[in-house]
């Protein structure tokens, strides 16, 4: 692909469509869920179809999230490994926070912010998927003991919680870090903000080319 | 008999809304009294009689007088047989009636996440608005007693009414109207209790020491009550709770978690938004743009 000057490519087409099918994927489940959580928010059924049609449809946007993160998982996990400059970074963080990552360990292709973003994603979808599987009672009533499915379901409610917070902090970050969206709509970054976030990464990708 | 007034709704699912309730309302109660059932399943025909139920398959024998095996979105009521061995050795047929207790605090009530699936009628009874059921099964994890059952047919969870429809017009239930020897009594909670006081002054005074009402404090108390032989050991009765209780991590995940989950979520939204208001975006400034494109022109030279 011809890149327009001064741009780097982050994310190829067939990653970015993966990313939001995952992302779509989740916020539906969020929705169908939190509809079922809090009698507050029941009125988000309604979105669904109603009651029942949420609380049968929601599994399968389940499944199609953990085939379509799992994908997502296999693309990033390598860059997602934890390594010293991490620990580094996430002590200063504070200065990350202010704006100023000069005083920060130089970033290769993801921050610890993100890797710890990928991974709380990571664990909690196992740990959401797990859940939902003992509490699909439509299919798999029949094998669990009722004291199993109770676990499962305060599982299920803490994990989504979780995911949902990790969630708001990777939006936020997103919208917070100028020219972050781009990555993942048109795919490329700019070269000033991979020099400002991602250093290692710039050099490293400007070697390649 | 009395007005029970079985439509004046004292708690409904997964609403925030008070009920009214300047109308005061009569407990209703089931009295079965464990010692004087013979295990002749009329109450189970009369159930599904009234009810218009009938089980799709024959079941199978397996080894046991219960018939069905268990309950199911078919068999709301079910005798429950057990050989039990007193300490002299002696044995004991114990036939307990099973279905739903209709808890003083209800747990399925508690974990029913849609409005006016499960309501608490003034007078006590406990009753699923199947219409309102969207099949999630949670009341299922709710319920102390494992009553509530998922019907494979349409995906909604079924259980005793109480023959709400039959006590709204002045009828006892069915089960009640159809026992031929007054095991099952039907009356004011409070007419009830004093009938068992009576029943249990009779069976101690025939040895039976132990003698009591199972009306269980744990769960606020039930609408159907048993005069147990031994009610200082409910569980030989096939497995009846002897302390029952709506699970702590029902209770946790119904209760506590709810608004702490949901604050817990706002603040991490407005921590963001606070975050912004301070620090503000981090923009790319045109230095670092002149210096990522000498990264990248060296590169190509």
């Amino acid at each position: 692909m011809r890149q327009p000057p001064g741009t780097l490519a982050r994310y190829t087409t067939a990653a970015r469509i993966n990313h939001w099918v995952t992302a779509a994927c989740l916020i539906l489940l969020a929705l169908s869920g939190m509809a079922l959580f809090h009698p507050s928010l029941f009125f988000l059924t309604a979105l669904f179809g109603g009651g029942a049609d949420t609380r049968a449809i929601h599994p399968w946007f389940g499944s199609v999230l953990l085939v379509s993160f799992a994908l997502l998982f296999v693309r990033f996990v390598r860059h997602n490994l934890w390594e010293r400059d991490d620990t580094r970074w996430m002590v200063a963080i504070r200065s990350v926070l202010a704006n100023d990552e000069e005083h920060a360990p130089e970033v290769g292709r993801y921050n610890a912010g993100q890797k710890l973003v990928f991974w709380g994603m990571t664990v909690l979808i196992l740990v959401l998927f797990a859940s939902g599987l003992v509490i699909w009672d439509t299919y798999f009533f029949g094998a669990t003991t009722i004291a199993q499915k109770r676990i499962a379901q305060l599982a299920h409610s803490l994990a989504a919680v979780a995911i949902i917070g990790v969630w708001i902090v990777h939006v936020y970050a997103a919208l917070w870090v100028r020219g972050t969206v781009p990555a993942m709509t048109r795919g490329v970054v700019s070269a000033g903000w991979s020099w400002r976030h991602h250093r290692k990464w710039l050099r490293e990708s400007a070697q390649r080319r | 008999m009395a007005d029970f007034q079985s439509l004046d709704i004292r708690r409904r699912s997964a609403s925030t809304e008070v009920p009214p309730n300047i109308r005061e309302a009569t407990q209703i109660a089931k009295l079965i009294d464990v010692s004087r059932c013979i295990g002749c399943k009329a109450c189970q025909a009369a159930c599904m009689e009234w009810n218009d139920l009938r089980e799709e398959e024959v079941g199978s024998f397996n080894g046991s007088y219960d018939n069905p095996a268990d309950l199911s979105p078919a068999t709301w009521t079910l005798m429950r047989f057990t050989e039990w061995e007193d300490p002299q050795g002696n044995l004991e047929w114990l036939i307990r009636k099973d279905g739903c207790m209709h808890c003083g605090d209800p747990g399925c009530l508690k974990a029913c996440p849609s409005p006016g699936a499960i309501v608490q009628y003034q007078n006590g009874i406990v009753d699923f608005i199947s219409e309102n059921c969207i099949g999630c099964g949670y009341c299922i994890k709710g319920c102390p007693f494992n009553i509530p059952r998922l019907s494979q047919a349409d995906q909604k969870v079924y259980k005793c009414t109480l023959c709400s429809d039959r006590v709204a017009v002045g009828q006892e239930p069915a089960c009640a109207k159809a026992c031929p020897t007054g095991a099952i009594a039907f009356g004011t909670k409070h007419d009830m209790t004093e009938w068992a006081g009576e029943r249990i002054e009779d069976l101690k005074s025939r040895g039976f020491d132990q003698a009591g009402l199972y009306d269980p404090p744990g769960v606020g108390g039930t609408h159907v009550m048993y005069v147990l032989h031994h009610a200082d050991k409910p569980s030989i009765y096939a497995g009846l709770p002897n302390d029952p209780h709506i699970s702590r991590l029902v209770q946790a995940w119904k209760g506590v978690m709810k608004p702490i989950a949901m604050a817990g979520l706002a603040f991490t939204a407005v921590v963001g938004f606070v975050h912004w208001m301070v620090a503000g975006p981090n923009e790319v400034h045109p230095e670092d743009e002149a210096k990522g494109r000498d990264v990248l022109d060296r590169q190509d030279t």
